[in-house]
């Protein structure tokens, strides 16, 4: 699988992106920012996510709503997200609609402040709100997404912090919050573009052209503060929490190579292989043969700077006491230590995840994200093409290197959560006293 | 606010008109049909090294027997941990190792096992797809396992405000004896009576050839997945499968409010709605599009008014749901839980606009438009599409209903939607379900004078 890739750079330093796919009258629009939860000011938490918000609330040319109007109108999908180092915006559309898209992208980048009111801000703040509530505060275990940066991460770090934001801290943010992060953030030569689909090359060169080429050049944005980080996190942290849940569910997070560097690739894999799908390690022990766990699955963050995250997470069945949940996960991850995957288990997660790739790569907009994934964080949107070579070449020993490396008990961060009723008893010790087998 | 004037240098550009549009068309599909009674539907897709198969059978669980709920479900995962010659673990893994990804469910219609696998690999993976089909082994051990967790899955569903809040609506919503108000994966009662035995049982009478659908599609041609459903299936001897037709009475003739009480709760997750139509009501289309108006686009009356001028809430959506009995109507959402009482009222108004006056040609364009464009942009995916060719067997639509549909949407007007949002929203038989704070939203609720106010456990049992 090969994907057409051109890329070129407009003078306001605008990275374009163009991939030609004319199997259906279908394409992308997306537009990564180089801005996310990592950028924002102290007593500021959750800006970056309110931002997006109301990039949703018109421009200069474009109504209140108008934007989801135009767009569903042309039979579009669209929507947008923030994560620590990024927020994205993104259309998918027949073909024949790629300049309104376009359009309403380079309305909002150059000529958004006008819509700004300080009523769409209120609004859109109790929105967030209730994104926050709905997501967290009110959902079993919901708290876990800001909770496990927090005890992995050290408080200065920019990773540290919520990204949905404090109420108090969202409660804060003005219009002049808006005007400001705007002018640092929001330009040209802090975005990239990229058109994935059904289009003619040069027409689109020329729309892009009209729309984005008078838009000025940003100032530049204030520097991140040094966010490299020792390779592990020198201690077995823990942070217990009682909540409103029937069963303890333990996230056990491993600091792990930055997104995209050669060491990602062992880790991805690993990660696939100790939780992806039902023969994955930890589902085969855990929630299969010994019947501790009820769900069982692994994840990375992707962050790009710093370190990355591999992250398991494993719920307890009923009748399972979280200190044993603990205890039993920490025993496996042991045993990968002391012993490793062999062939076999990483042939199965690399396979895996070559179907997941090539699967994704049938939509438009996952092309188009991927493409502006690459070419934000390394400038090179032509290593979507290395994805799949990347992962056939990880092999058994290299995924063991990273495990010896980095699943060691100098490198956990336990994050339990559990029933209420049962607080406050202690987990006395529990990854240390793992053998009980 | 010190906002900057715009730059002088950015014109105002303006809008653009589209082009004319490329024309599109559903992926063709061949129907084919074995010996054994066994029905192909391939839809040959050549874009990726891909192919999806999505074989159906008449197993849904509507065909669970009374105080057996979750029979349906149990059985369908149950294919996929073990076969006569390899257990469950063994099996997994072969499917793994040539990249996979298998899953087997059961909702109410139908059954499915569905693969999606490179290429290279579907020989194999479709082989084993049949030895699952026909020799399941149903080993005790298993059955014991995957009931423990579903019995987990119920257990933490009492402090999961969204899913005790779905799964409740359908208890107040469907009389007691219509398998539709008992949860489609079973309650702890059901599951705890279900033994290896009955699920056999099921298993041998809703598992036939004759009621079996294979559906293929990607980068395969119609012969080649004959030929591979036959090596897979075509020695699969058997009958055909009962079909068993739900009751779709509704619980109550008045209207009611139950709350389930979840103390403190910040938001209040809120259920409105009645039973609405079965898929094949002639009044599909006008409904779908009188829905997409009332709530099911982002920029429908509902969602703008409780997320956009109000506030309330992050999203609020509606929606029919398609069975082949009458499904639910409900409007859904989570509100900040002391404006409760408000937001309902919010939505009540709303139904209540739609079947009074017709929408506007604007509010028709924009729902109509937008199910006519996005039309393509639902079937990128070979899982899409087969998704897609299931829904089409499932419910017995025409050959050319794919063909049909964009022109259907087009010619809806809003005459049509006036009279289908007065046939089918029943205002005087709305039941609202709360999963929320009852001392903050009970008293405010009961002064709504909607309907009786009564107030459960997250059981569902109800507590003085």
């Amino acid at each position: 699988m090969h994907i057409p890739i051109v890329t070129f750079r407009l003078p306001n330093g605008l990275f374009v992106t163009l991939s030609e796919d004319h199997t259906a009258p279908i394409v992308a629009v997306n537009l990564w920012y180089h801005v996310g939860s990592a950028n924002e000011r102290p007593g500021r938490t959750g800006f970056a996510h309110l931002f997006e918000h109301m990039l949703f609330q018109g421009s200069a040319d474009v109504e209140a709503n108008e934007h989801f109007e135009l767009v569903q109108r042309a039979g579009g999908t669209l929507n947008g997200s923030t994560w620590l180092e990024r927020t994205n915006y993104f259309e998918t559309l027949p073909s024949n609609q790629l300049e309104l898209a376009l359009w309403l992208e380079s309305n909002r980048m150059g000529r958004l402040l006008p819509a700004m009111t300080q009523q769409k801000l209120d609004t859109q703040r109790d929105v967030v709100m209730n994104e926050r509530r709905w997501s967290m505060d009110n959902q079993p275990y919901g708290t876990w997404m800001e909770k496990l940066p927090a005890l992995c991460f050290p408080e200065t770090h920019p990773f540290h912090h919520s990204l949905i934001g404090s109420m108090e801290d969202l409660a804060a943010a003005s219009l002049d919050d808006i005007a400001q992060f705007f002018a640092t953030y929001y330009t040209p030569d802090n975005a990239v573009l990229t058109i994935a689909g059904d289009f003619e090359p040069r027409e689109a060169r020329q729309m892009i052209e009209k729309h984005f080429a008078a838009i000025p050049r940003g100032k530049g944005k204030p520097p991140l503060p040094d966010m490299s980080l020792p390779t592990v996190f020198g201690q077995w942290k823990r942070d217990v929490v009682p909540d409103d849940v029937m069963l303890p569910r333990l996230f056990l997070a491993f600091r792990s190579p930055v997104f995209g560097s050669d060491e990602y690739y062992a880790a991805s894999v690993c990660g696939a292989a100790l939780g992806l799908r039902n023969g994955s390690r930890l589902r085969r022990r855990l929630v299969r043969e010994r019947q501790i766990a009820a769900e069982a699955a692994a994840f990375t963050y992707d962050l790009a700077k710093g370190a990355d995250l591999l992250v398991v997470d494993v719920m307890a069945r009923p009748g399972v006491a979280a200190e044993q949940l603990e205890q039993e996960v920490a025993y496996e991850i042991d045993q990968v230590v002391r012993d490793g995957f062999n062939a076999t288990e990483v042939e199965r997660a690399i396979a895996l995840i070559q179907t997941m790739f090539v699967s994704s790569m049938q939509e438009a907009g996952e092309r188009a994200d991927k493409l502006s994934l690459f070419a934000t964080y390394f400038g090179s949107p032509e290593r979507l093409n290395e994805e799949v070579d990347r992962y056939a070449s990880v092999s058994t020993d290299r995924v063991n290197a990273f495990v010896q490396e980095r699943l060691g008990e100098n490198n956990r961060a336990s994050l339990v959560y559990i029933p209420r009723d049962d607080a406050p008893g202690e987990l006395v010790g529990a990854g240390a006293a793992a053998a009980t087998q | 606010m010190t906002a900057p004037a715009i730059p002088p240098a950015i014109p105002k550009a303006e809008r653009p008109t589209p082009s004319a549009p490329r024309e599109y068309q559903f992926p063709r599909f061949e129907r084919r049909r074995l010996e054994n009674g066994v029905q192909l539907v391939v839809a040959p897709v050549a874009k990726l090294p891909l192919v999806t198969v999505a074989v159906l059978f008449d197993a849904g669980a509507v065909c669970d027997a009374a105080g057996r709920e979750g029979t349906a479900q149990l059985v369908a995962k149950l294919l996929l941990e073990g076969t006569e010659s390899s257990d469950g673990a063994e099996l997994t893994e072969r499917f793994e190792r040539l990249g996979a990804s298998v899953d087997a469910q059961a909702d109410w219609d139908a059954a499915a096992v569905t693969l999606t696998a490179l290429s290279e690999h579907l020989p194999a993976a479709f082989d084993l797809l049949g030895e699952v089909i026909r020799t399941p082994a149903f080993r005790v051990r298993e059955v014991e396992r995957l009931k423990a967790e579903r019995l987990a899955e119920l257990l933490q569903l009492r402090t999961e405000p969204r899913g005790l809040a779905d799964e409740l609506f359908a208890r107040f919503l469907y009389a007691s004896a219509s398998r539709y108000s008992r949860p489609e994966g079973g309650d702890e009662q059901s599951i705890e009576a279900l033994d290896r035995d009955q699920l056999v049982s099921f298993y041998e009478s809703q598992y036939q050839p004759s009621g079996t659908t294979v559906i293929v599609a990607g980068d395969i041609s119609a012969d080649r997945a004959e030929e591979l459903t036959h090596h897979a299936l075509g020695e699969w001897v058997g009958g055909t499968a009962r079909r068993i037709t739900a009751d779709d009475k509704p619980a109550r003739s008045a209207r009611g409010v139950h709350i389930i009480a979840k103390p403190d709760a910040p938001q209040s997750e809120l259920r409105l709605g009645h039973v609405g139509i079965p898929r094949n009501h002639p009044d599909f289309f006008p409904v779908n599009v009188m829905n997409a108006v009332l709530g099911g686009l982002f920029n429908s009356r509902i969602n703008m008014n409780l997320r956009e001028a109000h506030g309330y809430t992050y999203g609020a959506f509606s929606g029919f749901e398609w069975r082949r009995q009458a499904g639910p109507f409900v409007v859904s959402t989570a509100v900040r839980s002391d404006i409760t009482d408000a937001a309902a009222g919010e939505v009540l108004k709303e139904i209540d606009r739609i079947r009074s006056e017709a929408i506007s040609p604007d509010e028709l364009s924009l729902a109509t438009s937008y199910l006519d464009g996005v039309f393509p942009i639902r079937f990128e995916t070979t899982a899409s599409i087969a998704a897609a060719l299931s829904v089409l067997v499932l419910h017995g639509l025409p050959e050319d209903y794919y063909d049909r549909y964009r022109s259907h949407v087009r010619a809806i007007t809003r005459e049509q939607i006036l009279d289908a949002a007065q046939r089918h929203l029943h205002p005087e038989m709305l039941q609202m379900v709360v999963v929320g704070d009852p001392g903050v939203i009970r008293d405010p609720l009961a002064a709504m004078n909607f309907g009786t106010v009564i107030l459960y456990d997250t059981l569902g049992q109800p507590s003085p």
